[in-house]
């Protein structure tokens, strides 16, 4: 009755949390540096040097689990392939599309019932690695105006003449306000489809493991 | 051993010194000038007198013309209290021509600016403030019936070399800030490719004009500039990262209104719009007024005079990041954003409380869990 499918592989798993703990760390210290709600009694503290500290080193780290995960698309399991980010290149794959897009907005009883990624939430991950990789890029750029003529700078200073600076952090913060409204979207569906399909969503991004309804029609 | 102190500048050539004070210039004003000059440039001392020589043999001849200006780079040049920048420089330098300064006016004043033109083709130093409206067909700025555009070409064309003074020659500044009327531009743009510094800031700062006309002077070109064609010894650092506040930044220490007990403290002025963090210029080192007080040392924040567009957007001047294009001036990312992640919580919600009542969505597996 139950297939039981190995279908996120470890470094699917592994660049998935990372970036969790990455996005929230970067959310918390970027919304302190664009809005610093704490005030240093005295100069002894390093409030906002340890919050930057800390948003630069989490930048890296984001960066190399993004580059990671970019890689693994090309080597992984066709769920972790860049494929299936675009499900509607197959009709298979678009069939199921709108399957889904109907069950979420009532219109449809039944879900699209794969075992990886369903192909709405696909589409969205779509967005949302073009989202990660504009936070990268815009990061890296801003963060290079502290050493003009150093690597940052000179990889990407350029994008600060021609956007203009300050529309680049206007549009880092402004994003990471949509991903904010991405994350509370991705963990309700999460719970939504665990409750739902039954096919071991939520545990399926820690184990690995997804389970497959008979397929009957 | 050898100490810093032991570094001391090659003596200027004492016949240098002669024919300047045969002009009228005090030597000890010239050798603080070609000492403070060749510290501005970053250069080693030993350029001191390499400095002097070029500054008091060449004389080189200047046209400095104003187009859609306050003339605010004229009066800052003008108004450097101390001989040092603006007198001396005027004393070496065989000025053209210049709206603020000449005597001349009308059709002689044009006439010797052509005369000037022709006579030293290939060999003056332009020097231009203001930016060029091009709309209406150069209407909007004509001087002795030539527009804007048509002198401004010729005279790049001719010249040796062009110092954009200020931002609206060197960006277009404030005329061309939106909705831009006039469709002023700057000079850059109006003539791509031309031998071209830029020297933004508003009003440009004097002593970084004099540094830049003495390398021009020392080495026969224009000093290296970064992407936006700013000379790197003047705008190669960025505000903040020289700033007095600095320390209080890094520890968390901000004026929240002026006026303020952390305003009073001398506390960082991030909070209240200073746009220290993306502007380069040489203000906190340099200064302004001969290296009297700058705006952040004076307690007010930075507004990025000195980058492209900056009225545009370094507004609003008291808030740290620019309006959001579309939504009211009220209307922060941060509001929106909330706002944002507040509706789709709202919207998730509900539709979690539909899902958890709708009927007939049980998989088939279910059924078949339960039978069996
Ligand atoms: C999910 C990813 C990220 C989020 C949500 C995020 C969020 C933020 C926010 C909200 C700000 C404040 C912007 C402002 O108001 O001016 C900020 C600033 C900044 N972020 Fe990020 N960020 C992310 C990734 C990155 C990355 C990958 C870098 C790369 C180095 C980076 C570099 C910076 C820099 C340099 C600043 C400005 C710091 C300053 O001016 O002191 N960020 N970030
Ligand atoms: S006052 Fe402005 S430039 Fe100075 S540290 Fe604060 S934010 Fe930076």
């Amino acid at each position: 009755m139950h297939e039981i499918h190995y279908v996120w592989q470890w470094p699917v798993r592994i660049c998935h949390w990372i970036n969790v703990i990455s996005i929230v760390m970067l959310s918390i210290t970027g919304f302190f540096i664009g809005r610093p709600f704490m005030t240093a009694p005295d100069t002894s503290l390093y409030i906002m040097g340890w919050a930057r500290m800390l948003h630069f080193s989490f930048a890296y780290l984001f960066t190399v689990s993004v580059a990671a995960r970019i890689i693994w698309m090309f080597i992984g399991n066709e769920h972790a392939s860049w494929r299936s980010f675009f499900p509607w290149l197959t009709r298979k794959g678009r069939a199921e599309f709108v399957e889904m897009l109907r069950y979420y907005t009532f219109t449809g009883k039944h879900t699209s019932r794969g075992i990886g990624h369903n192909p709405v939430a696909a589409t969205a991950y779509f967005g949302i690695f073009i989202l990660f990789i504009f936070q990268i890029v815009s990061g890296f750029a801003i963060y290079g105006q502290f050493a003009p003529g150093g690597l940052w700078d000179g990889i990407l200073g350029g994008l600060n003449v021609l956007v203009g600076n300050q529309w680049l952090r206007l549009m880092h913060h402004g994003v990471m306000w949509l991903l904010v409204g991405f994350t509370i979207n991705h963990v309700y569906s999460g719970w939504l489809m665990d409750v739902k399909e039954r096919t071991g969503t939520m545990s399926g991004i820690f184990s690995g493991y997804r389970f497959s309804a008979r397929k009957d029609h | 051993m050898k100490t810093d102190l032991d570094i001391v500048s090659p003596p200027i050539p004492e016949e240098i010194l002669q024919r300047v004070e045969a002009k009228g210039i005090n030597r000890r004003d010239f050798i603080k000038f070609c000492t403070a000059t060749t510290a501005a440039l970053a250069l080693p001392v030993s350029f001191i007198p390499t400095v002097a020589q070029a500054v008091e043999d060449k004389r080189p001849p200047v046209i400095w013309v104003e187009y859609q200006s306050c003339s605010g780079d004229s009066e800052a040049f003008l108004r450097a209290n101390q001989p040092t920048a603006g007198e001396l420089i005027l004393d070496l330098l065989s000025i053209e021509y210049a709206e603020v300064l000449m005597a001349a006016a009308g059709h002689q004043a044009e006439e010797a600016k052509n005369q000037a033109m022709e006579k030293y083709k290939g060999q003056y130093i332009l020097i231009v403030e203001g930016s060029i409206p091009t709309g209406a067909g150069g209407g909007y700025c004509t001087i002795g019936g030539q527009s804007a555009v048509d002198d401004c070409k010729k005279l790049v064309q001719n010249a040796a070399a062009t110092i954009c003074v200020g931002s609206c020659s060197s960006f277009g500044g404030i005329p061309a800030a939106a909705p831009n009327p006039t469709s002023a531009v700057s000079v850059g743009s109006l003539v791509p490719g031309a031998a071209i510094v830029n020297l933004p800031g508003c009003p440009v700062n004097a002593d970084n004009l004099t540094a830049t006309i003495v390398h021009f002077l020392t080495f026969g070109k224009l000093p290296a500039v970064d992407r936006l064609g700013r000379p790197k010894f003047a705008y190669g650092k960025r505000i903040h990262d020289n700033c007095e506040r600095r320390g209080h930044f890094d520890a968390g220490q901000y004026a929240e209104s002026f006026g303020d007990d952390a305003h009073r403290q001398g506390h960082c002025l991030y909070k209240v719009g200073c746009k220290g963090p993306e502007t380069f210029h040489n203000c906190p080192t340099i200064r302004y007024n001969e290296g009297t007080s700058w705006p952040i040392m004076a307690g007010h924040g930075c507004i990025g005079c000195s980058e492209p567009e900056f009225w545009d957007t370094m507004s609003p001047f008291y808030r740290r990041l620019p309006k959001v294009p579309g939504f009211g001036i009220e209307d922060t990312a941060d509001k929106i954003g909330i706002g944002l992640a507040a509706a789709t919580a709202v919207a998730f919600g509900i539709h979690g409380v539909a899902s958890c009542f709708r009927k007939g969505d049980s998989m088939e597996e279910d059924k078949t869990g339960k039978e069996g």
